[in-house]
């Protein structure tokens, strides 16, 4: 009898590692940033070169930083859901205008509409890097105190605003 | 004329020069190092390729972040780290053993020992299945007429 149960049993676990395999992105990569505080920096806005932004303004709120680009074709299928999301007012949503032409990142909010309540520039990427950004575009909430509680690689979905952000979103701004 | 219009044409590629892509330090040995270096460390975006390699924006900018961090005089190990702070231990191609990838260190050990216990386990239980009989004489005369059978056949073929 334990001569078909063993194998049976190595057989089925074996098996749970390679289904929970088949569904993980292994382009995901964990972002030890998670838990830290969200790096400090100070940038001029997209729009005018004068005003600047530092995280230190939302000290206090629960915000969400989008790092996006003209160039970046994922952000486009985001965009939408961006603007749909945006239109409910439910947090600050800061755009991060990663490594791009100043021009370019205005037209783009001109023609598809502007979801961020402020947008700035990051041509150099400095800033990204500081933030661990390596494909965008990318996602942080970041809480009242300032620390990064989750970070989304890839494109904001409906389904992964429902079922993640909005919930973390919420449970951060009961605190 | 033709000869003339085809050396023509022949010279047409030199104004095809291209600028050559500034992709090296002025310090060869800032460059020898940094290269050095970035073979340790993943192309997050490729993935399987070292950012040494790389054509990706990114490694691009994780050498010319190097190189900057190199002249201002920093360790490779400071740099490392730098990258390990933002981007997490899976950009090292050889990650440190700690609390996190040591099960990831010392999984084939286990494997190995759990293998080599269940191969001692049943060659004792086979050995322990052969035991040693006392053959009576008429079987040892059946076993020797079996053993003699093939010589016998031959002797009458």
């Amino acid at each position: 009898m334990m001569r078909f149960i063993l194998p049976l049993i190595l057989f089925l676990i074996l098996s749970v590692f390679l289904y929970k395999g088949l569904g993980r992105d292994t382009r995901e990569v964990p972002s030890p940033l998670i838990g830290k505080a969200a790096p400090a920096f100070q940038l001029p806005t997209l729009q005018d070169t004068a005003k600047q932004f530092s995280p230190k303004e939302m000290l206090g709120k629960v915000w969400l930083l989008n790092v996006w680009a003209s160039w970046c074709e994922a952000c486009k299928d985001e965009h939408p859901v961006l603007m749909e999301f945006s239109s409910q007012k439910m947090l600050p949503i800061v755009g991060v205008d990663y490594k791009d032409k100043r021009e370019q990142g205005m037209d783009t909010l001109k023609n598809a509409g502007n979801p961020y309540d402020q947008v700035i520039s990051d041509a150099d990427g400095k800033v990204g890097f500081d933030y661990g950004v390596y494909g965008v575009p990318e996602t942080y909430v970041i809480d009242k105190t300032g620390v990064i509680r989750f970070k989304l690689i890839g494109p904001i979905t409906p389904d992964n605003l429902r079922d993640k952000l909005m919930p973390l979103i919420a449970e951060l701004q009961a605190k | 004329m033709r000869y003339f219009l085809i050396g023509l044409f022949c010279l047409l590629p030199s104004l095809s020069f291209a600028a050559v892509a500034k992709d090296i330090a002025e310090d060869p040995v800032i460059e020898m190092r940094m290269m050095h270096l970035a073979e340790k460390v993943r192309c997050l975006v490729c993935q399987s390729e070292p950012v040494s390699t790389s054509h990706s924006e990114w490694s691009h900018d994780v050498r010319n972040i190097m190189r900057e961090k190199m002249k201002e005089g920093a360790t490779d190990q400071q740099i490392l780290d730098m990258l390990v702070a933002r981007f997490g231990k899976s950009v090292l191609y050889d990650p440190p053993v700690d609390d996190e990838t040591a099960p990831l260190w010392i999984a084939p050990f286990v494997m190995l020992f759990i293998g080599g216990g269940l191969l001692v386990y049943q060659l004792k239980k086979r050995r322990s299945k052969v035991v040693d009989v006392t053959l009576t004489p008429q079987d040892e005369q059946r076993a020797a007429e079996l053993l003699n059978e093939p010589s016998s056949k031959d002797s009458q073929a």
